[in-house]
């Protein structure tokens, strides 16, 4: 126990300078001049407004990816101390004092840092051989478009970064695995791998693909594990169980984790409210919780409510009516009821209110003690203001003449008899004789008579109808639709049955009660949902490109232009590294190709342990590209070339694999090594020059004359800018 | 385990199986424990994991004779055979017939003759018995009523049309690629169906135009769906029990009922569908004789079942999919058989490229052709297409048509866009409304033909007439400043720094200007791709652009649709990145000028390829265009499986003849039931061989066809249902049939994977059919001539109509809003209990009546438990019969069961065993069994 103390305490540490110094080399490429430019370079200014908003707390959505990147940055700005009080309204707009340009960028460029040393781990644990490993840390160092990226407040280094630590951290356990399995190294890098999978999700959406990758493999050699018959049965399914935890489990759990986060910081209510649905709404500080607050619950026959489509699409809106009635004849010469519109409202307005009144009573307000509303009771909708009520009948409605009309009644005394009555049916019941909610009810009005549903067209009234939005009822229950479904919004109960009053009352702001909450289950599933299916109009941008483009690098970004000066950043890759980080692959897939079909013939051309050696530094890397490019040609979305980096870093992990492989299988005779490698040294030199001339572009520090950028537009599609004067 | 089979697949087995018995070669090297199964009466390997694996450890020279498919020699050969040939099936009829010659004589060495052929000869034609039995169920199910209801029902209206204008020879457009609606118009044509009827919606009647012909050939060939599933399972599984399950369940199904009975297109491409996967599955089992003449037969089916799939509609591309697989799955392992020479595996190659590749390319491109050469006038479909296109129909004002060659000032055009379907550059006196850009006159892209679309090409600085016939004739030429005249409303084409209404990132066109007269941003430059300055413009064959002169942005069209203000044409801007698309480029199409001489268009006409290539672009154009809106209910995927909710075919107010598109629930249900539990046996079986558990024989052979067979038709519905999920389109519930095909097959598997006892016994699985003859049936058919006036909707009689909330046929009675889950769990168990005879519903349902009761069906066959025992041999102390299951069985009736019965004690526990139905346990105790039958102890 106490034998320390009979021994010296000795301390050996192996340091692996190649490490040391690639570290170094990426953190000086990376981090040289940070704060420059002091404006806002391309894309900051979008992640820039999130990180005010975090700074400030106020709730957003932003459907581009989960939250845990954007909490990256926004750390970095915690870190530097920024109060979040900047315009982020233009591209190249200069940073104010109070932002902490150095702190904002200082995490994605250090992710890009590490990348370096990473890849040269990566190559080492596949078992190529320290020379390659070099080799493939140096393409990442001189990669302008990875410096590029790193260097500013986007999100790619860092899922860049995330996606090799993921593949390193597997190569580690899947190397432990062989020695020893479930040592606490074992354990270690077992759990990282799913830590930094769900890390890279959490950055982007993309992060995925690289996480099924991870599963793909894991799972094979889970396979292989099944199928290794001396481990016992228990033993292999305690394998199974710890992968299991480690890379679904804990990459649930942490996903979520973020989530909480973020919803536990954003409490304040902000822009994007509206797209939520109400019950979210009232779980945030301030906007609508201000007004709900303390609202009654239940809703009972006589209450005063505003409706709300739950659907919302195109834009959140109010069930909604007024004193103008349809036109007698629309412009096509359909005619029309000619009773009082019914529309959906944008907007709030003391129109939006309704009464529930029970149609076998005359009475507008609410009984004491309330009688609620419940689930399959029949109902009729009063309009606050003109007291009329909401009716359906067979007569086409203006927009969209297969369904019908909704109007509020009014009598002109003909053959045409008021049909207003409604039957109630919440959707998210639990029970039949639920009690309809404020808030939390969703509920769905089915005409009695013709049993319609209440309905949310989509479509916008013309001129007449004020261009709100059309109402129908929708004769074919076909299914069932968020478009049918409404929720109570605002809730009082209504006290005044003299019409005179109940107007005076709904134009007088809410009275307050009691207080609701959402548990986080349900705010995380609402809001991962419309994260999902919220969609931005795509439009083309001047700088957007195709997948097929980005391979031979025809496209670039231009990313800041020097107010004064022609000093500029663009996105542009070094071309010497792209285009033969394409063609190691092909070269490796027309390999790959060869020795299989020669393997299945018997003929053995690589020794079992190289054979298998290759074969995963394939898998991991050429399917790292494979699964980072492929899935854009199947995506809508507007694309740009930096979508195509985390792909480009898979190749270049791949290309010394292929150049060592070549030199040590194909390479018959030591002249041959040596001619090769020379090759491959002046390769590496001409990489070495493009980067270095094309750094101007990539830090954006020196002003080049117009003649020299000229020079620089090696290819008719790249886009540089300059100056006419 | 022969109880699941009974005497019928015995005999089969007895017909089919050619070796296994017959060598009389040396002792085995290991020992044989595997039984002859019933599903796989053949199963030959000693190796547990027996399958493709085992090939590789087996001497060459074997594999070799094999290969090459002559006659194995005598000694060991057979042996070797019957190890090596896990897949070896029947081949056909021809194949059972030359393996069971060889059987034949030794068998009648053995047994009284007579007794020997006279069974065999009455199991081949039981079976065919069986076949003809199942198609002539379908047959009747599909022909029964088809005349109702005797109007237009749902995508009639569409097919309908389309096969009328093949007999009009009028050209259309359509998504789909032509085989299917030629069919259709073949068929109308040959019943003399003249192609008057105009479908113009559902509902209109037929009246007296022949409509039969063409919904008899969907019902022909929809009807063969049963059977071609039936024989396809039969040889996968070769069970016939499976095989009869598969076939009860489709013909009973109400879906496939309904579908297959209208004009539509499912029905023949579903026919196609299973048509390739038939002929795959046979041309499989024939690969112990490659090259044969069955072998190529089978093969070039599938290619041109393939061809006829992808004829009908693109969906038929995954079962091309699927052959695809399964052939380079086959070339794998052959190119992996180092027993061949690479000649033959290029041999191999070669044919498989030829039949599944050149011969289904050429059949479709065929179709084509024959589309093209029919529809010879013009028609409805013109504007989609290309000028140059255009000029090949009759009719059309580009047919024959001479127009002068070259652009000149004063010339009236129209101006096409070269994407297709975009259609012509158009002007309306209608305004941008308000806050839509600047509001000025409406610029849109129209594919119709209109007097909207004529252009007149001006000077841009002087406004004389330069038809003025004292002016001399001023050609345009590339690079010239233009301007462009609205002919109809006298304003000139115009951009300026307004955003587009949709495109905002580009800018608004409008028209300016009064009679002509506008502001300096009227000025277009006009260019050709690849020409120099100063050439002229050519029509119809230059390919011009459009640049505004004062912003430098170029004309195109956005390809979106504009709201109701702008009469849902297409967006027109002016876009400042100049990108080479398609979409910014143009030709003149029409061209008028007095002045210049007309030349023939003749020199237009596109070559072949061409129109194809064309003609496919505008399909798959007008397929992503099919995007369904917001706030419209559309059917998702995830909903058909669980039959979530049907697509009324007929019915809306107007008539009383209900249709509903609505699978059977039980049918459907049991398949998603059976998919989930061959997904679970299957990891099993399959984590079990990796772990490399010994099973017995059996279990291990029945697993390779539940891995190989199930896995194929599982295969086969995931790629017929996945894919839906991915595409952006309008989905129907119809799209889900294909792949409800594969998993009704997939269930047929399921008897071998539970008890075989009582679900896998052929009449049993009959009469479990004919159960789920189920509500929709009565849906489909079920129209109440005569509802009383006024309350018909109320009354109609379609009580199980409402098992579900989405199954409502119509604008029916309310629902019933206070049913309780409960009861709609319980609602699975109502078309059962209305089964029993003398229900209301079903009156005239014999089998119903007949065949709904087990116990009378057992009955059946005489005593199945009695087959439940081996025979003697197998526990080694009878004398031999050593020939297959069916000999030795139908020995053992004539003579010793009893003895039998008592001298195998295992047997006894096997019966008590078997009548509960736990095959696990039989199998266990038999694999102890110390020898086996059907091992060669002479």
């Amino acid at each position: 126990m106490w034998g320390f103390l009979k021994r010296p305490v000795v301390v050996t540490a192996n340091i692996n300078l190649h490490l040391v110094a690639l570290t170094g080399m990426g953190l000086l490429s990376r981090l040289w001049q940070l704060t420059y430019p002091r404006a806002v370079v391309f894309d900051e200014v979008y992640y820039g407004q999130y990180i005010s908003f975090y700074m400030k707390r106020i709730f957003f959505l932003d459907d581009s990816g989960p939250p845990f990147g954007h909490m990256v940055l926004a750390l970095g700005g915690y870190l530097g101390g920024f109060d979040g009080n900047f315009l982020w309204n233009r591209i190249g707009a200069e940073y104010s004092s109070n932002v902490p340009v150095w702190s904002l960028r200082l995490l994605p460029a250090l992710a890009g840092a590490l990348s370096v040393p990473m890849a040269y781990q990566i190559v080492l644990e596949l078992h190529f051989s320290h020379c390659a490993a070099v080799g493939a840390a140096l393409l990442m160092l001189i990669e302008n478009a990875l410096i590029t990226q790193s260097r500013l407040m986007l999100l790619e280094a860092v899922l860049i970064f995330f996606n090799l630590l993921a593949v390193l951290s597997y190569l580690k356990f899947f190397n432990c695995q062989k020695q020893s399995p479930f040592s606490l190294s074992w354990w270690f890098w077992l759990t990282l791998t799913g830590v930094a999978c769900s890390c890279a999700v959490g950055v982007k959406y993309m992060g995925v693909f690289t996480y099924m990758l991870m599963l793909v493999v894991a799972a094979v050699h889970a396979w292989h594990l099944i199928g290794d018959q001396t481990l016992s049965n228990v033993r292999v399914f305690c394998h199974l169980l710890a992968r299991a935890v480690a890379l679904l489990v804990i990459p649930a759990v942490l996903y979520l984790l973020f989530f909480y986060i973020h919803l536990t910081v954003l409490f304040r209510s902000g822009p994007h409210d509206q797209i939520m649905s109400s019950a979210f709404q009232a779980s945030l500080e301030g906007g609508l919780a201000r007004i709900t607050q303390g609202q009654p619950l239940e809703v009972a026959f006589g209450s005063q409510v505003t409706l709300r489509s739950v659907f919302g699409k195109p834009v959140p809106c109010w069930l909604h009516s007024h004193q103008n009635t349809y036109p007698m004849i629309y412009e096509n010469g359909r005619g029309s009821s000619h009773q009082q519109q019914v529309t959906c409202y944008p907007f709030k307005d003391v129109n939006n209110w309704w009464i529930v009144k029970d149609p076998r009573r005359h009475q507008l307000v609410v009984s004491s003690p309330p009688r609620p509303v419940r689930h399959g009771d029949m109902v009729q909708l009063v309009h606050g203001m003109t007291a009329r009520s909401l009716n359906t009948h067979d007569v086409a409605a203006p927009m969209s003449p297969h369904s019908q009309e909704v109007s509020c009644y009014i009598d002109y005394n003909i053959s045409m008899p008021a049909q207003n009555l409604w039957r109630l049916e919440i959707v998210n019941r639990r029970s039949d004789t639920e009690v309809w909610k404020t808030i939390l009810s969703e509920v769905r009005f089915v005409h009695v008579n013709t049993s319609a549903v209440l309905k949310l067209s989509g479509a916008h009234l013309p001129d007449w109808g004020f261009r709100q939005l059309e109402i129908v009822g929708e004769k074919l229950s076909r299914g069932y639709h968020d478009s049918t479904v409404w929720n109570v919004e605002e809730h009082r109960y209504g006290t005044s049955q003299e019409q005179r009053e109940r107007e005076w009352e709904l134009n007088s702001p809410v009275q307050v009660d009691a207080s609701r909450n959402l548990s986080f289950m349900a705010r995380f599933s609402e809001l991962q949902w419309r994260m999902l299916v919220l969609r931005s109009d795509d439009s083309e941008h001047k700088y957007s490109s195709s997948p097929l483009e980005w391979v031979t690098l025809d496209t670039n970004i231009a990313y800041w232009l020097h107010p004064r000066t022609s000093a500029q950043i663009h996105l542009l890759g070094n071309i010497v590294i792209w285009v033969s980080g394409s063609l190691a692959l092909a070269i490796y897939m027309l390999l790959f190709l060869w020795y299989l079909l020669r393997r299945r013939r018997n003929v053995h051309d690589l020794p079992q342990d190289a054979w298998l050696c290759w074969v995963l530094a394939g898998s991991l890397c050429g399917g790292g590209w494979a699964v980072n490019y492929l899935p854009f040609f199947l995506m809508e979305k507007t694309l740009f070339l930096y979508h195509y980096l985390p792909a480009l870093t898979f190749q270049i992990l791949l290309l010394p694999v292929v150049l060592q492989h070549i030199s040590d299988h194909l390479c018959r005779s030591q002249l041959q090594r040596s001619v090769f490698s020379a090759l491959v040294v002046a390769w590496y030199s001409s990489a070495c020059h493009v980067s270095n001339t094309l750094r101007p572009l990539t830090y954006g520090d020196k002003s080049l004359s117009p003649e020299e950028l000229k020079a620089l537009r090696w290819k008719d599609s790249w886009d540089i800018l300059i100056r006419k004067h | 385990m022969l109880c699941a089979s009974g005497r019928l697949l015995a005999a089969q087995a007895a017909t089919t199986l050619p070796a296994p018995p017959r060598a009389s070669g040396p002792a085995l090297h290991c020992r044989r424990r595997e039984l002859h199964f019933p599903g796989y009466p053949e199963l030959p390997s000693c190796d547990p994991l027996a399958g493709r694996l085992v090939r590789q450890s087996v001497p060459p020279g074997q594999r070799a004779i094999r290969r090459r498919g002559k006659m194995p020699p005598a000694t060991g050969g057979g042996l070797a055979e019957s190890e090596l040939r896990p897949r070896r099936g029947r081949c056909g009829p021809q194949a059972s017939r030359a393996a069971g010659r060889d059987v034949a004589a030794r068998a009648a060495a053995r047994n009284p003759k007579g007794l020997a052929w006279g069974s065999r000869r009455f199991e081949t034609a039981s079976r065919w018995a069986l076949l003809a039995l199942v198609t002539l169920l379908s047959f009747a199910t599909r022909f029964h009523r088809l005349d109702e209801p005797p109007h237009i029902c749902w995508d009639e209206t569409h097919f309908g049309k389309m096969g009328s204008y093949y007999i009009n020879r009028t050209f259309f457009f359509d998504v789909h690629p032509p085989l299917g609606k030629m069919l259709i118009g073949l068929a109308g044509y040959l019943s003399g169906y003249d192609g008057t009827f105009l479908f113009q919606k559902p509902g209109d009647k037929y009246e007296h135009h022949s409509y039969m012909g063409m919904r008899g050939l969907c019902a022909f060939l929809g009807s063969w769906l049963v059977p071609f599933a039936y024989l396809t399972v039969l040889d996968l599984s070769k069970s016939l029990s499976a095989a009869l399950l598969t076939a009860a369940l489709l013909t009973f199904d109400t879906g496939c009922l309904t579908l297959s009975q209208y004009i539509l297109l499912d029905p023949i491409l579903m026919f196609f569908i299973m048509a390739a996967m038939l002929s795959m599955v046979k041309y499989n089992s024939c690969v112990d004789r490659p090259f044969s003449a069955l072998w190529w037969f089978w093969l070039s089916l599938t290619g041109v079942s393939l061809a006829g799939a992808l004829g009908v509609k693109f969906v038929g591309l995954f079962i091309i999919l699927q052959v695809g697989l399964n052939t380079i799955a086959d070339l794998w392992y052959l190119f992996g058989d180092l027993s061949l020479s690479l000649v033959t595996v290029g041999k191999h190659v070669t044919a498989r490229v030829l039949c599944l590749i050149v011969l289904p390319l050429a059949l479709y491109t065929a179709t084509f052709a024959v589309h093209f050469m029919v529809l010879s006038k013009s028609g409805p479909g013109d504007g989609f297409f290309s000028s140059a296109f255009q000029a090949r129909l009759s009719g059309n004002n580009l047919h024959n048509a001479s127009i002068p060659e070259h652009l000149a000032y004063g010339s009236e055009i129209t101006v096409k866009n070269l994407q297709m379907a975009i259609g012509y550059l158009h002007s309306h006196r209608h305004l941008y409304p308000e806050g839509i850009g600047a509001r000025q006159q409406q610029v849109t892209t129209y594919l119709h033909k209109d007097y909207n679309n004529l252009w007149i090409i001006k000077k841009h600085n002087t406004n004389s007439d330069p038809l003025d016939p004292s002016f001399p004739v001023e050609f345009v030429r590339h690079g010239d400043i233009i301007r462009l005249e609205h002919k109809e409303t006298s304003r000139n084409l115009h951009s300026h720094y307004h955003e587009a209404p949709l495109t905002r990132k580009h800018y608004q066109v409008t028209g300016y200007g009064i009679n002509g007269t506008g502001d300096s941003n009227d000025f277009w430059r006009i260019e050709v791709v690849n020409r120099k300055f100063g050439n002229r413009i050519k029509v119809l064959r230059s390919r011009i652009r459009l640049i505004h002169l004062v912003t430098g942005c170029v004309l195109g069209s956005s390809g979106k649709v504009l709201p109701r203000w702008g009469w849902e044409q297409l967006e027109v801007t002016c876009t400042p990145y100049l990108k080479e698309t398609l979409n910014s480029l143009w030709n003149v199409e029409d061209h008028i000028n007095p002045k210049l001489p007309n030349i023939s268009l003749n020199v237009l006409q596109p070559s072949f390829p061409e129109i194809l290539l064309e003609s496919h672009m505008v399909m798959i154009w007008g397929n992503n265009g099919l995007k369904p809106k917001d706030n419209e209910f559309t059917s998702k995927p995830w909903h058909w499986p669980i039959n979530y909710q049907g697509l009324r075919f007929s019915g809306v107010n107007d008539t009383d003849f209900r249709v509903y598109l609505l699978g059977n629930p039980v049918v459907w249900w049991l398949n998603l039931l059976s998919i989930v539990l061959y997904l679970l046996s299957g990891s099993i079986i399959a984590v079990a061989m990796q772990r490399g558990t010994r099973v017995p024989a059996e279990v291990a052979g029945l697993s390779q066809v539940l891995l190989r067979g199930g896995g194929q038709v599982l295969l086969g519905w995931m790629l017929h249902y996945f894919p839906f999920f991915l595409m952006g389109r309008v989905l129907y519930f119809h799209h889900y049939f294909p792949a409800m095909l594969f998993s009704s097959m997939l269930t047929g598997f399921s008897p071998l994977l539970c008890s075989r006892h009582s679900v896998g016994h052929p009449p049993a699985a009959l009469c479990l059919g004919l159960g789920l003859l189920a509500p929709g049936q009565g849906h489909t058919h079920g129209g109440n001539p005569e509802p009383p006036p006024g309350h018909r909707l109320q009354l109609l009689p379609l009580p199980p109509s409402g098992l579900r909330d989405g199954w409502s046929p119509g604008p029916g009675p309310p629902k019933s809003y206070g049913r309780t889950k409960v009861a709609r769990l319980m609602g699975i168990l109502r078309p059962l209990r209305r089964f029993q005879p003398g229900s209301r519903n079903f009156p005239e349902e014999p089998a119903g009546t007949q065949y709904w009761t087990l116990p009378a069906v057992r009955k059946l066959p005489k005593e199945p438990e009695e087959f439940c025992c081996p025979p003697g041999p197998s526990c080694g102390s009878a004398p031999g019969t050593e020939a297959s299951i069916g000999e030795s069985r139908s020995s053992v009736h004539s003579t010793t069961e009893d003895s039998n019965l008592q001298a195998a004690p295992w047997c006894a526990a096997q019966r008590r065993m078997g009548a509960r139905g736990w095959t696990w346990v039989r199998v266990y105790v038999r694999a102890h069994c110390p020898y086996p039958f059907g091992t060669q102890t002479v």
